[in-house]
């Protein structure tokens, strides 16, 4: 028997507790069912790109700590790598070392994050995500040794980092991969076999890797359906060609396979921590003022750098007319990006697993509209 | 007068000494009652007002101290303290919540139909204070004790989604209906296994009154009747509509759903009624399954009964603190093709052994725990099997899985750009 029925269009955010920000969409909904997805953001605009045009090269470290303020460090070391190109500067090897403990920390801070904010999204009440943050906090305190900051850490600067680890760090650093090691181990413990999870997210928005690929879709999504594509290993930037590491991936390309491809990659973060520690030397942070002033004027031109962020490519492209400031900055937001498909992956869907996949996307609302 | 108030331990105290000159308390040294012969229509009528006064203050006050234990538990559960502010351990933080709850603006959206708004949080709070009067709370504590007690709870627990329906509907708001169309869902499917789960219980017992229920359990039913505990204790989880059935209010979905409208008291009713719901599931639960306020007789009953209470509370908040909800098509498909097989294979083993052992004693009940015990084993592992989700039939990577053109690493330099750039630059300092 065919029930007539009629779509009822619904608005969802800003203001609601899963948008993971100010995302807001109007749905439209047939029954349980999603019948159209208008997403709508811009609620969390502040041009920080039109704002750098403003700003020294120096002084811009602290506007990329507030576009993804979850992976402020990641953030950091790809505008580093874009200056350092267009600049011409050539990096201290114990700045760069301490960079890319810095970044793969904040990778796994990201990625669990992202895991406590999923669980989340399927209606926990807050327990999982607690104990992601609670771990993550871990990760923070080790920030806030390596330059006193927690969140917007503007630890990087062109050459380097500003300053040395001190010498309770490293002790430190090794209790904290031990704690995430046995952090990363819980909960997949009491996440992947669960089996309301496994049910809730198995074979749900599911997207052909052909498809994602055509969206320029890039990260943990892209991973979870196959495609062995990670710019530490396609392009390597700073020393990721004297790091072995293993690049997880997934077939089912659901939200199952994408928070599965994030706890692994948490793992695998650990053990590019534990290389760097073996392989970092004592040395200066960075250059000289001599070598690198504070007051940076790259010769007139453009470059592009980009790094496998928590979320995807992110890059930083820079224009340079020779005088202090850069011409025109432009992000290429991992997060905005992988949102191209969000329609593909809800319509169709049930309206209990809407913010599940948005959840699974692991986007940031500060990136998204920076 | 009926016999049956007399009966009851805590009527006939107080009627008895209201009335103590009457023909029914003259056996019992009541006298002289502290109303003049002649008034036992009045000693009657204060006895009932007292009785109601007090269960209905007695469930507001656990409900003042479940929510601060819940809270408590909650932080405990999740690494963190948890309300320590107001009082000794924060007790007067729920006292603090009621009193801002009550001085806030009570807004009524514009659309909304006023009368059924306004009707609702008293709908949703009446059938929640109801359900006490069928339970005893200790050995002769209790309202009415009804030959149709375990009827009667079915009955009036539905009425919330009544309730729930009349809320969202009046509200005008469409995430709120989508609750309420939820709940209806949840009702009627959940209703059916609930109903049939208790069927065992009342067939070991000969009878739907609780306290005959609590006298047959020589041996707690949770023992005797292991698949119809399991049945019942989920489908009265998604009766109350808590974690992880929580679909109704779904806190990341529908944002509280049909509570959306709803601000001040009549949110605080809302909010009553669902922790009310809370404890008379939990007393439900611990009359029917766990022998109610039996024990040892060294412990008043009403201890025994409050234990069992607290530990019952405390699984269904360990529940809603750890599991992540489902979502409704599972959930339906749960209690029709799970919960409902489970507790028809749960009648049917019921009734051969009761066909084998009519009005059991308690060795005959263990004869029966020993058989119960495998079948529901079982049942459940095979339910599971047929519910379950598979696992992952392809998990090694396609090595031929395509990926992205590898090409220049560097974005070819624009050069009429830069001219173009190094032009503006010079009409700039032209300009100063």
């Amino acid at each position: 028997m065919a029930i007539k029925t009629q779509p009822v269009t619904v608005n969802l955010g800003p203001q609601h507790p899963s948008t993971h920000g100010v995302f807001r969409m109007r749905v439209m909904f047939d029954g349980e069912e999603i019948v159209d997805v208008e997403p709508v953001f811009g609620y969390l605009h502040r041009g920080s790109e039109k704002l750098a045009e403003e700003r020294t090269y120096t002084q811009i470290v602290t506007l990329t700590d507030r576009m993804d303020y979850v992976s402020s460090m990641l953030n950091n070391q790809a505008y580093i790598l874009a200056v350092e190109k267009l600049a011409g500067i050539e990096p201290s090897p114990r700045g760069v070392w301490l960079r890319m403990i810095a970044a793969e920390l904040q990778r796994i801070a990201s990625h669990l994050v992202a895991t406590g904010f999923l669980i989340q999204d399927l209606g926990a009440l807050g327990t999982p995500l607690i104990y992601a943050m609670r771990e993550r906090e871990g990760i923070l305190d080790l920030f806030e040794m390596l330059c006193g900051a927690r969140i917007t850490n503007s630890y990087l600067r062109p050459g380097g980092v500003f300053m040395d680890a001190p010498d309770e760090f490293w002790p430190a650093l090794d209790r904290g991969l031990d704690d995430i090691v046995r952090t990363i181990d819980e909960l997949e413990t009491y996440l992947s076999g669960n089996e309301i999870i496994f049910s809730r997210t198995k074979g749900t928005a599911v997207l052909p890797p052909e498809l994602l690929i055509n969206a320029s879709i890039t990260g943990p999504m892209l991973r979870a359906s196959g495609v062995d594509w990670d710019l530490r290993h396609r392009a390597p930037y700073d020393y990721y060609d004297k790091i072995s590491f293993e690049r997880k991936l997934h077939t089912a390309s659901d939200n199952y396979a994408r928070y599965w491809v994030r706890i692994q990659e948490a793992r695998e973060s650990v053990k590019i921590i534990k290389q760097c520690i073996e392989q970092i030397e004592p040395g200066p942070v960075r250059p000289s003022f001599d070598e690198v002033p504070r007051l940076i004027r790259p010769p007139a031109g453009d470059a592009y750098a980009a790094i496998e962020g928590s979320k995807g490519e992110l890059g930083f492209y820079l224009v340079s007319d020779g005088s202090i400031a850069p011409y025109r900055m432009h992000v290429r937001a991992s997060s905005l990006i992988n949102l191209t498909l969000l329609r593909d992956m809800l319509i169709g869907g049930q309206f209990g697993d809407l913010f599940v996949t948005f959840g699974s996307v692991d986007l940031n609302m500060g990136e998204v509209d920076r | 007068m009926n016999q049956a108030f007399l009966d009851n331990s805590l009527w006939r105290n107080i009627y008895c000494v209201l009335a103590g000159d009457s023909a029914q308390c003259a056996a019992r040294e009541y006298s002289p009652g502290m109303l003049p012969g002649g008034m036992e229509w009045l000693a009657f009528l204060l006895a009932a007002a007292a009785i109601v006064g007090l269960f209905v203050n007695g469930v507001l006050g656990g409900v003042i101290v479940l929510i601060w234990g819940e809270r408590r538990l909650f932080g405990r559960f999740q690494s963190r303290t948890g309300p320590n502010r107001w009082g000794p351990f924060g007790t007067l933080t729920s006292v603090a919540d009621a009193i801002k709850t009550m001085f806030k603006e009570d807004l009524v959206p514009a659309e909304a139909d006023r009368i059924l708004f306004n009707l609702a949080p008293i709908l949703v709070a009446a059938p929640a204070l109801m359900v006490f009067s069928v339970i005893p709370f200790g050995v002769g504590t209790y309202v009415a004790d009804l030959n149709v007690g375990v009827l009667f709870i079915m009955a009036i627990t539905s009425l919330t989604t009544l309730s729930v329906l009349t809320a969202s509907w009046s509200s005008a708001n469409r995430i709120a209906i989508l609750s309420a169309l939820r709940s209806v869902a949840l009702l009627i499917s959940y209703e059916i296994p609930m109903a049939l789960a208790v069927v065992g219980v009342v067939m070991l017992a000969g009878s739907m009154s609780l306290g005959d229920i609590i006298q047959a359990q020589g041996v707690p039913f949770i023992l005797v009747q292991p698949l119809g505990f399991f049945v019942f204790f989920l489908a009265a989880m998604a009766e109350m509509a808590r974690a992880p059935f929580d679909l109704t209010e779904a806190e990341s979905e529908l944002a509280a759903g049909y509570l959306n409208d709803y601000a001040s008291m009549k949110f605080g009713l809302f909010f009553l009624a669902e922790f009310m719901a809370e404890i008379s599931t939990s007393a439900i639960i611990t009359t029917l399954f766990l022998s109610g306020w039996r024990g040892f007789d060294f412990i008043p009953s009403h201890l025994w009964f409050g234990a069992k209470l607290i530990a019952v509370l405390f699984v269904i908040i360990w529940f809603r603190m750890t599991l992540p909800r489902l979502r409704i098509d599972q959930v339906l498909k749960f209690a029709w093709k799970g919960l409902f097989e489970l507790t028809m294979i749960n009648i049917v083993v019921t009734a051969i052994l009761i066909a084998i052992w009519p009005q059991p004693t308690t060795t005959q009940l263990w004869y029966m725990v020993a058989i119960n015990w495998p079948v529901a084993i079982v049942s459940i592992w095979g339910v599971s099997k047929l519910l379950g989700t598979p696992p992952y039939e392809q998990t090694q990577p396609d090595p031929n899985a395509p990926t992205y053109p590898v090409g220049s690493e560097e974005i070819p330099a624009s050069s009429a750009y830069v001219a173009e750039v190094n032009k503006q630059a010079s009409l700039q300092e032209g300009g100063d």
